[in-house]
């Protein structure tokens, strides 16, 4: 029963991570070939100061957009989920559009926008808003302009999944007793709807912290996340055992915010 | 204590309350019965606060409360699926209309131990609502609903959820619970046996219209429409035609021919065409001839046992076909069999004439 399962987390699982985890203590030639060995220096240099600084402000930048997501997605999670079930499909379905296209496509469309000649300047100086166009494109707000807009969706759907269970009668029972409309949604709508929100804080803060190509592209490189250094160490820099064990750190730190948020009530399948 | 002024509402093209003026009496348990989708459920939603009206006012206490949102009203309501808060206790369910009411943690707590002897439901306060049994959790309901004290109690019904042997049970419960705490209900339901054991007033609910409004014995022996006719108890409903009418008693003829003896009084005068309700149990069977003013043969065409009573579907030969409740069979009374000719009986101050045909 259990075997298909367990040769999949073999094939796709265990295997790539165990090269990782191997490829961390190794070494690297001249040339960028690994060379099997036994070393922690890979892992020293992780705890070099400057990449410390990494894991920091990829943290940083994915707990931001983890909670602007919240702020942004829950409104529209909750009222989906209260609308007519025949609107609520097509609601959902708008939701899934941006997917019919490349996500790189998509945030090339960011930069249309966000350059100083793009739509959003455009906008600003016609409205007499600013009169010099404003420098957005390669800042952090970029950045996180673009991280929020790729992970929105993977926080509406868990949120809305939790929120669509939430009986009605039951805010007007809280009302019936005297519950205010804020205080319904302290004491009833964010308890009953924590494992939505649990489960997208997992689906986005995890890999909003290994993202690269965002940070590429509208960062301009100029604020460098842990993905885009490990991207780096693979790619530009040839030091595959040192990427491996940036990895390694990597997975451990979502291991662990993963157990985090599973003890926190989280539950990974209540989400759509 | 609650007042409804010329209420109406409608969703969409749906006319859901047309037009309804209600009053309801301090400490009365008033029953809206009617068959579903008639508005007798958006009436109840309408004294909480969950709908308001499109044209009429609500009065709660002497104040207009029309405009005034759920949260702020003094009425609590027995949910029909309880709506229990499933991430809280047995307790914080219990307390949370308390605690909303800003009421401090010791008086809650005793409030909140009082409503729980008072449904019986001490030992399971520590449970969450998915830990409980149907009939537990319509107490928990109850009991949320009447710790805050609540002038009124509004009950959507409370019992259609709970099978039936639990369901007796509750109902003698919750009347026993109104008497005690003097509280005034109003209680939704379609099962018009729960209607007739509980209620001082019945609003029997039709169209969005109330068809009649009275004791439970009122409805039943005085159905003002032929809709309060049928929809309480069972009943043989006939239309006749009057034949004959002196000071004391009225003819009227069936449709197949048998004529029928009323006190000339339930009859108006000029009317021609009458629709008769006559009740299973008012109809006398025996095999020997009834000394009474209608009398006429029939043939037992079914008898269906029903527990303490058969259900006897008589012909009279003539087309007419009438239902007879009798008791079940015992050794002092003749016994009576499906195929047997027997006489039936009948009063003529137990056949109703229906008005509003």
């Amino acid at each position: 029963m259990l075997a298909p399962l367990l040769i999949w987390l073999l094939v796709f699982v265990l295997v790539p991570l165990g090269i990782l985890a191997v490829f961390s203590f190794c070494e690297r030639d001249e040339i960028g070939r690994v060379v099997f060995s036994f070393t922690w220096e890979n892992y020293g240099r992780v705890f070099d100061a400057t990449y410390l600084m990494v894991f920091a402000r990829s943290i940083g930048y994915a707990a931001l957009t983890t909670g602007l997501c919240v702020l942004l997605g829950f409104p529209v999670a909750w009222f989906v989920a209260r609308c007519a079930p025949a609107l609520r499909q097509r609601l959902l379905l708008l939701l899934m559009v941006p997917f019919w296209t490349s996500f790189l496509i998509r945030t090339y469309a960011w930069i249309t926008i966000l350059k100083s000649e793009g739509l959003l300047n455009s906008l600003l100086l016609g409205l007499g808003l600013v009169s010099a166009p404003l420098e957005l494109l390669y800042t952090p707000f970029a950045v996180v302009v673009g991280l929020v807009y790729t992970y929105l969706p993977f926080m509406i759907l868990p949120i809305y999944s939790s929120a669509e269970k939430v009986d009605g009668a039951l805010i007007e029972a809280a009302y019936d007793l005297g519950c205010g409309p804020f205080r319904t949604f302290t004491e009833i709508i964010l308890p009953l709807t924590k494992p939505g929100i649990y489960a997208g804080v997992l689906l986005v803060f995890v890999p909003a912290i290994g993202m690269f190509a965002v940070t590429d592209l509208l960062g301009g490189a100029r604020v460098p996340m842990l993905g885009n250094v490990i991207q780096n160490q693979f790619f530009q820099a040839r030091d595959w055992p040192f990427g491996a064990a940036l990895g390694v750190v990597f997975t451990l730190l979502f291991a662990v915010a993963y157990w985090f948020l599973q003890r926190r009530g989280a539950r990974p399948g209540s989400f759509a | 204590m609650i007042e409804l002024r010329q209420i109406s509402k409608r969703f969409g093209s749906a006319v859901a309350v047309d037009g309804i003026s209600l009053h309801v009496r301090a400490g009365e348990f008033l029953t809206l019965l009617g068959p579903s989708g008639c508005g007798k459920t958006t009436l109840l939603r309408l004294i909480a606060g969950f709908e308001t009206p499109d044209t009429g006012s609500v009065w709660l206490d002497g104040a207009d409360v029309t405009a005034t949102p759920p949260y702020r009203r003094n009425v609590n309501q027995v949910f029909q699926s309880y709506a229990l808060f499933p991430h809280l206790s047995v307790r914080e369910n219990i307390g949370f209309g308390l605690r909303m009411q800003g009421c401090a943690a010791p008086e809650r707590e005793r409030r909140v131990r009082e409503a729980v002897a008072l449904v019986e439901m001490e030992g399971y306060e520590d449970r969450r609502p998915d830990q409980l049994s149907g009939g537990q959790r319509q107490r928990v309901a109850l009991a949320r609903a009447l710790a805050p004290q609540p002038r009124v109690l509004l009950l959507d019904e409370p019992l259609s959820a709970l099978d039936a042997k639990l369901r007796q049970g509750m109902r003698l419960e919750l009347k026993r619970l109104q008497r005690r705490l003097g509280l005034t209900f109003v209680f939704v339901t379609h099962d018009q046996d729960e209607a007739l054991v509980l209620s001082d007033r019945i609003a029997l609910v039709n169209r969005g219209r109330i068809e009649q409004l009275g004791t439970a014995a009122d409805l039943y022996h005085r159905p003002a429409t032929p809709f309060a006719a049928e929809f309480v108890g069972e009943t043989n409903l006939l239309r006749a035609t009057v034949v004959a009418r002196d000071p004391a008693v009225a003819r009227v003829r069936l449709a197949d021919g048998l004529e029928l003896t009323v006190p000339a009084a339930a009859v108006p005068a000029g009317v021609g065409a009458v629709l008769l309700s006559i009740r299973p149990e008012k109809i006398c069977v025996s095999k020997q001839p009834l000394a009474t003013a209608n009398v006429f043969p029939a043939r037992i065409a079914e008898e269906i046992f029903q527990g303490a009573t058969d259900l006897l579907r008589l012909e009279t030969g003539r087309g007419l076909v009438l239902r007879a409740l009798v008791a079940n069979e015992s050794a002092m009374l003749e016994a009576l069999h499906e195929g047997d000719r027997v006489w039936c009986g009948l009063h003529g101050d137990d056949i109703v004439v229906v008005p509003g045909e």
